[in-house]
């Protein structure tokens, strides 16, 4: 089927009003995608174009709406805040979008999160996408950013802590006729909610899951994590790739989280945990759909 | 964001931790009158230490050939000698890549007899998601090293962030340090202190390296942080105005602090084919492809995720600016922005600038048919190119011939 959402999941938007959380709610009902609720404190009882109620707050947008999930647009000073709400009222999913979160507001957000049932993905995401059944996988499930359109229902599921190079993933696959059951964002933070292993866990459960990409970068040791879980643990093929191996030690590349720091955290630790896990290693970011694909 | 070591003291020095005794001079003049006091006050020995944001001073050398970029004196006349020798000059480290850094202060404190180097960092530990508490008794040592060779001499305390240090966990590590009686009371305090610095400024990273026992003048030994690091988490510098006017913007190259004006994260390297890119882990695979195919990237360039006109004008400004740059790959997944508007931003750039080196373009996404025509009819030589590949390829050839 695919993991975290699906074409039913009911889902609303905290900071619905701002220029950027409305863009893309927008897109997202384009998409099909059952977007319920807006919540911005404040504009409780207007509506978001003529169709979505707006509500003051989580809880009261919850109850109304029937929405188990949330897409977080609000500022970063505001985001852990906005986490929290979603945390405390219960929604069983959160994909934070929001770049620029202080770490120790993260620190903080996960500390609060201990015991809870509630999922994080994010921050510093571009969402989560399952594709849905029509034209261009329109009739899916879209919480974030991502373009919908470069999607195709199927089978492989797709992870990463960038964006555009999810993408170009996507976009690979999609070409040669190849479908995704679920393309997940993780984020580019160094503390995020959810890590490449728990999505790798949740795809190598999706009996609708084939086959996966796994995209890294250089920062921290996820994808070593990960790697070792398949290593013992994986049924189903996997391809990876590895961002910065040209970067320069010691300097943060856009991304929060993606630093080689002490000497760790190096793209070329990351590619030999990887080949070490079985996992086919992508040469080049042009590859990774057809890396997969020669496994399959 | 990084700040001087006489910053990071002063930062230390409000939430409890001792410091030496000193002062930041900009003159040889000012060093001497500084150590003056110092040795009037009964010290014997007078340190003068280059403020650069990168280590390995001491070891460093001058382009003027003076050597050492920390000194240690016995008198005020020497103090001002090597004041001398440091300001006004570049200093070039085994941190600071060939260029070296200008030194333009220098801090001059009183130096103590030092019994005992330790080693304390508080850091995140991205694994936890919590901070941690790392110490060492290899001080004055480069801590990598200690690690790769002695793992066993590094001691690491979790500390849950909504409790924040406690003082049994200092007292721990305190006493897994080796030291006992006042000292051990003495450095939970500050190690409490050093892990409120890290907190409440929203640091990345404090290290006090080395953390040492010094012998105080009343002949008690005392401990005392004698170097200091400080990197700031730079999205919550909003929060931290007083921190944020601790900037030395010559501290950082000047293209990458022009880039920062147009919301780009541009970073210089040392290749010859500049890359502008759209979100940053198709940056770093674009730079890597780039090598891959035998070529060398000349810089990190993320755009955004939504690039306007204005932004790939001005990023192809900064990019041309490094003399290095003989050739320049753009590679553009418009997944929601519209292809044509990043074709007519390139082509506006090209003409703006009277670029004259090798362009391949990649575009890809939303109304990209329409981008393509664009760059096509604009009678510009531009390299078209189909997949990430392909561009690399493409602009590794036409470097290489020139």
């Amino acid at each position: 089927m695919s993991i975290l959402i699906n074409p039913q999941t009911r889902i609303l938007v905290q900071g619905i009003t701002g220029s950027f959380g409305a863009r893309h709610t927008q897109l997202s009902l384009a998409y099909g995608t059952q977007v319920v609720a807006g919540v911005t404190p404040g504009k409780g009882g207007q509506l978001f174009e003529n169709k979505v109620p707006i509500f003051d707050t989580v809880a009261e947008a919850m109850k109304q709406s029937g929405a188990t999930a949330s897409a977080i647009f609000v500022p970063p000073a505001f985001a852990a805040d906005a986490i929290l709400e979603g945390v405390d009222a219960g929604l069983e999913l959160v994909v934070c979008i929001t770049e620029g979160i202080p770490v120790n507001d993260m620190v903080k957000v996960k500390r609060a999160m201990q015991g809870s049932k509630t999922r994080l993905i994010g921050p510093n995401c571009p969402g989560i996408v399952t594709p849905g059944p029509d034209k261009d996988s329109f009739g899916g499930c879209r919480i974030g950013i991502s373009p919908g359109y470069i999607h195709r229902r199927g089978h492989i599921g797709v992870v990463s802590r960038s964006g555009t190079l999810t993408y170009e993933a996507v976009w690979q696959l999609t070409c040669r006729g190849v479908g995704q059951s679920t393309c997940v964002g993780i984020g580019g933070d160094p503390v995020n909610g959810t890590s490449h292993l728990d999505t790798i866990k949740l795809f190598e459960a999706d009996p609708d899951t084939h086959g996966m990409i796994l995209i890294g970068e250089i920062g921290g040791s996820a994808e070593e994590e990960a790697a070792d879980w398949i290593k013992r643990n994986g049924s189903k093929p996997v391809a990876g790739f590895i961002a910065g191996a040209t970067a320069p030690p010691g300097r943060r590349m856009g991304h929060a989280g993606a630093i080689v720091s002490g000497g760790k955290g190096t793209a070329a630790a990351k590619i030999d945990a990887f080949r070490d896990a079985g996992i086919g290693v992508a040469a080049t970011p042009s590859e990774m759909a057809e890396t997969l694909l020669k496994m399959m | 964001m990084n700040v001087h070591e006489f910053q990071a003291k002063q930062l230390l020095s409000k939430y409890g931790v001792a410091v030496p005794p000193g002062e930041v001079c900009d003159s040889p003049e000012s060093a001497k009158r500084v150590g003056d006091q110092f040795f009037n006050k009964g010290a014997s020995m007078v340190v003068v230490k280059s403020q650069i944001h990168a280590g390995g001073r001491g070891k460093g050398t001058f382009k003027s050939g003076f050597r050492g970029g920390v000194k240690l004196c016995k008198s005020a006349d020497e103090v001002f000698e090597n004041a001398r020798g440091m300001l006004g000059n570049v200093l070039v480290t085994k941190q600071t890549g060939p260029e070296g850094r200008l030194v333009s202060k220098v801090l001059v404190e009183m130096a103590r007899e030092i019994q005992k180097e330790l080693y304390v960092a508080v850091l995140l530990d991205r694994t936890i998601s919590r901070p941690i508490l790392m110490a060492s008794t290899e001080g004055g040592m480069d801590i990598e090293e200690v690690a790769a060779k002695t793992p066993e001499k590094i001691v690491k305390e979790a500390i849950d962030p909504a409790l924040g240090m406690m003082p049994y966990q200092a007292r721990k590590v305190a006493a897994a340090l080796g030291l006992k009686g006042d000292l051990l009371n003495q450095a939970a305090k500050l190690l409490q202190g050093i892990y409120r610095t890290w907190w409440e400024c929203d640091a990345t990273l404090v290290e006090i390296n080395p953390f040492c026992v010094v012998l105080s003048n009343d002949g008690k030994a005392a401990l005392l942080a004698v170097d200091a690091k400080l990197s700031l988490d730079d999205n919550a510098l909003y929060r931290h105005p007083d921190l944020q006017a601790m900037r030395d913007l010559a501290e950082e190259a000047p293209l990458e602090t022009a880039a920062s004006k147009f919301n780009l994260n541009y970073i210089k390297l040392d290749g010859t084919i500049a890359c502008l890119v759209n979100g940053a882990g198709l940056a770093m695979a674009t730079m890597d492809i780039i090598q891959h195919f035998g070529g060398r990237p000349a810089n990190f360039l993320d755009v955004g995720g939504g690039a306007s006109q204005e932004q790939v004008a001005a990023a192809f400004q900064i990019i041309l600016q490094d003399p290095n740059v003989k050739g320049i790959l753009v590679n553009i997944f418009g997944g929601i922005m519209d292809c044509d508007v990043i074709a007519k931003g390139i082509v506006a750039a090209v003409k703006q600038t009277g670029l004259q080196l090798p362009l391949v373009v990649r575009l890809e996404g939303n109304n990209v048919a329409a981008g393509k025509k664009t760059l096509a009819d604009s009678d510009l030589t531009i390299i078209g190119a189909d997949s990430m590949a392909d561009a690399a390829q493409k602009v590794v050839h036409a470097v290489a011939k020139g």
